[in-house]
């Protein structure tokens, strides 16, 4: 297994945890990642601005990958379907394909047939599969009790995602974390956004929308969060304080990405998995599986 | 929310927007409000309703719609394209307003900073030397600290 690594902005620069996870589970699970120095913004915070120009970024983003001959997988679920979109809509429609080529040649690319886009949780569960990735287990995570927090972008819109996983009562993230032994604690309004998109233009309905969701969390009795997104991880980590102190609320619950708990799973430590830099402490709570600081 | 003054329509507004990617189905809207029943932004403000905003535009409320600062609260999660009966793409409709509201010179100054900032440096959060120091330090790669590419993809900005 062999992709193109997809960063986007976020993650390099505020979200270095799951970076660093994320690399560790795949080169334990045998997966090859390849860095491209030359991606740049997926096109994604363009798109309410100004659709076509996202569609360029995009377009050439992905066009780098199929120079390469390789597919792309992000690790943001708003990189994965604004991606994912170009990809699709580029399949489909030759005006805009030429449109985008036109672009592109400035810059020495061709958009040909694209290339596919994942989502790293989608290549764990897909192209790894459960049975695989159990193998590699070394510690249970017995004891954790995991509320998931799919997001949007990582299955929505659900035409570009071939059904991979289901809108209305999605199971893939669920599945990997029960795998470790965590309990995998169910909640209200589980599909409901983080609210992220909203905070350039709205900070407190946006953390209005994370604090309902930080609610259900603490009342369900779970004691981490799981994501896979770092707009996501913004609005429940690095915004957990603010919320607290905002909405005169108290929660103190830890949240981890995906990567973070398959890392503790396969026996890595607090450093490797970059513990340490998740903004909520996270030592507490994981004491009983991950030594070392 | 004050009356809806029709004198103020616009009825063409309604094929221009169902010409458009995004569009295309919105006048199969029958006012289900499934849409704002879904949605997670009208949970907690009620200045956002799409179901109203949809009306509005087939009334033909269009400078109502388009100078408004409510569209920009659209989270895009697709929670209401995902479940509309009739099969409207709203999120993709609201991204056309916003796209439509932004070339007639209106935007929230976040989103306009946000486009400003990828078109000129090619990412949100520019990488320096700094951050490279703090990837290397746990053995992430270095990423370039500047980018040609964007303004050549994109002469006109």
């Amino acid at each position: 297994m062999k992709y193109a690594l997809f960063l986007g902005c976020t993650i390099p620069a505020r979200s270095r945890q799951y970076e660093l996870s994320a690399r560790k589970v795949a080169r334990k699970l045998g997966i090859e990642l390849v860095d491209e120095e030359k991606f740049i913004c997926c096109g994604f915070p363009v798109k309410s601005s100004d659709l076509k120009s996202a569609m360029v970024l995009g377009a050439y983003n992905i066009a780098l990958a199929e120079k390469r001959g390789l597919d792309l997988c992000a690790l943001c679920s708003s990189c994965t379907s604004a991606l994912t979109e170009v990809a699709h809509h580029l399949a489909h429609d030759e005006e805009a394909k030429a449109e985008v080529n036109e672009s592109l040649s400035r810059v020495g690319l061709t958009y040909d047939k694209g290339t596919k886009v994942r989502h790293f949780a989608r290549v764990l569960y897909e192209e790894v599969g459960m049975e695989e990735l159990k193998k590699h287990f070394t510690r249970s995570l017995e004891g954790l009790r995991v509320a998931t927090h799919y997001g949007c972008h990582y299955l929505k819109p659900s035409e570009i995602y071939e059904n991979f996983d289901q809108v209305e009562d999605p199971h893939t993230l669920d599945e990997m974390v029960a795998l470790t032994g965590a309990a995998v604690v169910d909640y209200a309004n589980k599909k409901r956004c983080c609210g992220g998109p909203v905070l350039p233009v709205d900070e407190k309905t946006s953390l209005a929308v994370a604090k309902e969701k930080l609610d259900d969390i603490v009342e369900a009795g779970a004691n981490a969060i799981n994501l896979v997104c770092p707009f996501c991880s913004v609005m429940y980590d690095s915004n957990q304080k603010g919320i607290e102190t905002a909405f005169n609320a108290s929660y103190n619950i830890p949240v981890l990405y995906l990567t973070q708990i398959l890392g503790l799973a396969m026996g890595m430590d607090r450093k490797e998995l970059g513990l340490n830099m998740n903004v909520v402490k996270t030592k507490e709570a994981l004491a009983k599986y991950a030594g070392g600081e | 929310m004050a009356d809806i003054d029709l004198t103020k329509a616009d009825p063409k507004f309604k094929k221009d927007l169902a010409a458009q990617p995004g569009g295309e189905k919105i006048m199969a809207c029958f006012t289900c409000r499934t849409c704002t029943a879904s949605c997670p932004v009208s949970a907690v403000n009620s200045r956002f309703n799409p179901y109203r905003i949809i009306r509005m535009a087939l009334y033909g409320l269009k400078e109502e719609v388009l100078q408004s600062d409510f569209i920009w609260l659209c989270s895009s999660c697709y929670a209401c394209q995902e479940r509309c009966p009739q099969g409207v793409s709203i999120t993709d409709f609201m991204t056309l307003l916003k796209n439509m509201a932004i070339r007639e010179g209106h935007a929230p100054s976040g989103i306009r900073a946000q486009r400003d900032l990828i078109k000129g440096q090619g990412r949100i959060y520019a990488i320096d030397e700094f951050d490279n120091k703090k990837r290397n330090k746990i053995d992430l790669p270095s990423l370039p600290t500047s980018c040609e590419v964007v303004k050549v993809l994109f002469p006109e900005s």
